[in-house]
């Protein structure tokens, strides 16, 4: 079995659906943190048969997670002190997510002026529907 | 200050007042007549439009101010590639308010995040027209007296028909408002609108094909016109642009208080020997318009004239 070192203080996201790790690396920008990352690909689960975990060493300030809850709130997040899990944070849909996701509307005004964020707003948590802060336009695309 | 993006960016009340303050202006013209001298609206329109911009303008003269603009992106710094924040940053200093319409969805709410004066939303792309559902909400309500206890049909095409949708989400505030859809199947109201907005609340509606069968219990008849550009195919434009038409013997079958309203313009959806029927208040309409968007100024403006 392939072994990844323990982390020291930083988080592991845990529960990942097979095949979306690079997905959420980039969702949540590791690729600019200067930390250590550590991607495992299709470890064995019982819950899940396959699943991916992301082990990230950087303190919880440096990363907003709020992103998570709308990727998949099904992921677990164990936030890591001095080497032990000291607790578990829980995944909530967001109010809002900004520049993740980005308007398909070929009308919205976001498609012909690049410089604005791409903002999305939690609409209906119930259906969990997000729409487009400017168009209005439903959000079709969260593959969970 | 405030802008409007949507009519829902007002509560019931505050559209009451902007209301009774529109039946004001059309009682007493002349009151109102220097309520904005020295004040300037900056009319921004990125695509052509007739009614919408000369109805603003009408608007802002009546009120003694004066208009500033363009009439299209062509002729604007939009055509050099400047951005809606830059060119509402500019107009800030030139204007005291300013009307945009833009063919982008959600321009108008761009330049109000940037904009140090009111910005009207006059239509931006398929998505909302306030102005056009507060025209409609006093037109009725001037008409009939009332925007609750009504039954509304709405004829044509319910499903691209932004105008129609609008109207239903600033209805559905008001109790016991029936609304009958009258449609093709093809042009139906579409589902994320019925679920969001009539069942979310309760309201009551019935879905149906022929006109004729439910012309004697509307209080209103809203019409539309079958847009050509929404169609890929000519053959189902043709089609579906003749299955409603309003016309003399139709209106046989109507209430003798039920008014007939059309956002505009027409193609034949509504006969031209139905004109002269004085159910036919579309052309009236468009006098609301002028009082309601002058009744929007002063609120924006914050003017008040004693």
């Amino acid at each position: 079995m392939l072994n990844v070192g323990a982390i020291e203080e930083g988080f592991v996201l845990d529960h990942i659906k097979a095949g979306k790790a690079m997905t959420i690396y980039k969702d949540l920008k590791l690729d600019k943190l200067d930390c250590c990352v550590a991607i495992i690909k299709n470890a064995k689960s019982n819950k899940m048969g396959k699943k991916d975990i992301i082990k990230v060493e950087c303190t919880m300030n440096m990363m907003n997670l709020d992103i998570l809850g709308f990727i998949d709130h099904n992921i677990t997040v164990n936030i890591i002190a001095d080497g032990e899990i000291v607790a578990k944070q829980p995944l909530k849909l967001p109010q809002q997510v900004m520049n993740v996701i980005f308007c398909k509307n070929p009308r919205c005004i976001t498609s012909i002026e690049s410089d604005l964020d791409q903002i999305f707003v939690l609409t209906d948590p119930e259906r969990e529907i997000y729409r487009c802060y400017y168009c209005e336009e439903q959000y079709q695309g969260i593959q969970k | 200050m405030r802008h409007i993006m949507n009519p829902l960016d007002f509560s019931v009340e505050e559209l009451e007042y902007m209301m009774d303050l529109a039946g004001d202006i059309e009682k007493h013209p002349n009151k109102y007549a220097h309520a904005c001298d020295g004040k300037k609206m900056a009319i921004l329109f990125y695509e052509p439009s007739t009614r919408t911009r000369l109805s603003f303008e009408t608007a802002m003269l009546n009120l003694g101010g004066s208009v500033i603009g363009f009439a299209s992106a062509d002729y604007s710094s939009a055509a050099k590639g400047e951005s809606v924040s830059d060119t509402i940053r500019v107009i800030s200093y030139f204007a005291d308010i300013c009307a945009m319409r833009h063919p982008k969805e959600g321009a108008p709410l761009v330049a109000s995040s940037v904009s140090s004066i009111p910005v009207i939303n006059a239509g931006d792309g398929g998505h909302q027209h306030p102005t056009q559902t507060l025209t409609d909400l006093l037109t009725i309500r001037s008409l009939k007296g009332r925007l609750h206890d009504l039954t509304i049909g709405l004829c044509g095409d319910l499903k691209f028909g932004r105008t129609v949708h609008s109207l239903i989400s600033a209805l559905d505030r008001y109790r016991k408002v029936k609304f009958i859809l009258i449609s093709p199947e093809e042009l139906r109201l579409p589902s994320y609108i019925k679920e969001d907005m009539l069942n979310a609340k309760h309201a009551e509606y019935e879905e149906v094909i022929h006109l004729d069968e439910v012309l004697p219990e509307l209080d209103i008849l809203y019409m539309t016109r079958v847009q050509k550009e929404r169609f890929f195919n000519e053959d189902d434009y043709v089609r579906m642009k003749d299955f409603y038409i309003l016309d003399k013997d139709k209106m046989k079958f109507a209430q003798k208080d039920m008014y007939v309203l059309h956002p505009l313009p027409r193609v034949n959806e509504i006969s031209v020997e139905v004109d002269n029927d004085p159910r036919a208040a579309y052309f009236k309409q468009v006098q609301y318009g002028v009082y309601i968007r002058m009744a929007l100024i002063l609120t924006l403006l914050e003017v008040k004239v004693c």
